[in-house]
């Protein structure tokens, strides 16, 4: 692994990104429109905007990261740039570590501008600060990103790709205790959520944003994302093929 | 089966479509799941981290990122490898890239495009280099370019590998390998087929090479 090839790798993605200010512009703009559009929905609900909007500020970056990182190497296996990068002197390690420094830098600016929107404009509390939220929404999006990596290798076209998002993430959504508290699940989905990573991605952010004084719990959180992250970023370097058929 | 692509020299690898040469050149840069055997390429283990730098490869398709100008592409490939930001100046010459510079290769046609893969290829200056079909589709003036840098790389004392299903491409070449059904069926320079054969057209010679292997078979 090299830290030249490395940076060169997070450099280019940007670089693509960058070419491409449409896809910037919705990845910063939706987000907040859609923490907008959640205040004023639940506008006789104060409380119930606190519970989902403040959390959901730490789970857009998951959910879009999934959603760009899929697709990108997606193209990347697809247009064959990545069968020609298998045969230069460039490690797994490079090319992983290049987007997730790339990814992780466009996600702290989206986490930044819905932070911004979510606890200075729209007047969300973050008891513990809006920089944990922040930090959390970042280490979330390398979460998405790392999960992203790894199921691009079982789609074969971008529309597949872009099917995995429902597939994938909405469930976890639905079972990670944003919507429902999990001990009000049918006990089958309370054990389930127990082994889905977005769970503990929720309960971090929520311990995040409850006036409760955080402890230890938090930490196991974070440690359990980070586990999940390294997991599918070791399964998803298990399918970069260096030789295929 | 051994091959030999000499030094300073341009092999051409000729056969009918489907009958293995991009499987056989992959398998040559080590990027082919071989069903039995081993490849040997420069000593070494086709594919292994040593070779990565010594052997290029361009793609039928081009392989670069569509989305990127031609520089930036070059910019990252050369960073890979490990060469300067000159030697990018110097690569987009060779392939007539230059004044193309800052284009997004999208907007490039395929024949430019081509040569954006190929200019990628030529940066660190492989001692062996693998091109597959690298002038399909291209007009015959390209085509003829393109021939000539073939022989300059090879006169830097490169070892150029080119595959084609185009017969009269094969007159370019100093030796040729020709390929049927999955088999090497002989390596020969064009000279030395036409001579054995007794045909001036490359295409019959071909021809008579495979009758003669289904006689004796």
């Amino acid at each position: 692994m090299s830290a030249r090839v490395t940076l060169a790798t997070a450099h280019r993605v940007l670089l693509q990104i960058r070419h491409d200010p449409r896809t910037v512009a919705l990845l910063v703009v939706v987000p907040c429109l859609l923490l907008v559009l959640m205040r004023y929905v639940l506008d006789d609900r104060e409380q119930t905007f606190q519970q989902i909007g403040a959390p959901l500020c730490g789970l857009f970056p998951f959910i879009v990261m999934f959603l760009v990182t899929s697709i990108t190497m997606l193209r990347e296996r697809t247009t064959g740039t990545l069968e020609r990068l298998m045969t230069l002197p460039l490690a797994k390690l490079d090319l992983l570590g290049g987007y997730a420094l790339a990814f992780g830098l466009l996600a702290t600016v989206q986490a930044v501008a819905v932070c911004l929107v979510g606890f200075v404009a729209l007047g969300l509390d973050a008891p513990h600060g809006a920089v944990l939220i922040g930090a959390l929404a970042v280490a979330n999006a390398l979460l998405g990103m790392a999960l992203g990596l790894f199921v691009s290798a079982f789609a074969q076209t971008e529309f597949q790709a872009v099917q995995f998002m429902p597939a994938f993430i909405l469930p976890q959504l639905l079972l990670c205790g944003l919507f429902v508290p999990r001990d009000a699940m049918a006990p089958l989905l309370e054990s389930l959520s127990w082994a889905l990573p977005l769970t503990y991605a929720y309960d971090a952010l929520d311990r995040a944003t409850d006036p409760a004084a955080l402890d230890g719990a938090l930490a196991g959180d974070v440690l359990a994302v980070a586990g999940f992250a390294a997991a599918a970023l070791a399964l998803g370097a298990l399918t970069l093929r260096r030789r295929t058929a | 089966m051994t091959l030999t692509v000499p030094k300073g020299s341009v092999t051409g690898l000729l056969g009918p479509s489907g009958c293995g040469k991009t499987t056989l050149m992959r398998a040559i840069v080590g990027v082919q799941i071989v069903a039995a055997g081993d490849v040997t390429v420069l000593g070494a283990s086709a594919g292994s981290a040593p070779l990565r730098s010594r052997v290029g490869y361009v793609t039928q398709a081009p392989s670069v990122y569509g989305d990127l100008t031609v520089v930036e592409n070059l910019h990252y490939f050369a960073r890979i490898v490990g060469v300067s930001a000159e030697r990018v100046t110097e690569v987009t010459e060779i392939v007539g890239l230059g004044g193309r510079e800052s284009q997004i290769v999208a907007s490039l046609s395929g024949g430019q495009r081509a040569r954006v893969s190929l200019a990628s290829a030529l940066l660190n200056e492989p001692e062996l280099l693998v091109l597959d079909e690298p002038t399909v589709g291209l007009d015959p003036v390209l085509r003829g370019e393109l021939w000539r840098t073939f022989h300059q790389l090879a006169e830097r004392g490169a070892a150029l590998l080119v595959s084609s299903h185009v017969m009269d491409e094969a007159a370019e070449c100093d030796e040729l390998l020709l390929m049927r059904d999955g088999a090497l069926l002989e390596q020969v320079s064009p000279a030395a087929l036409r001579e054995r054969t007794g045909e001036q057209d490359l295409g019959q010679a071909f021809l008579r090479v495979i009758e003669q292997a289904e006689a004796k078979a």
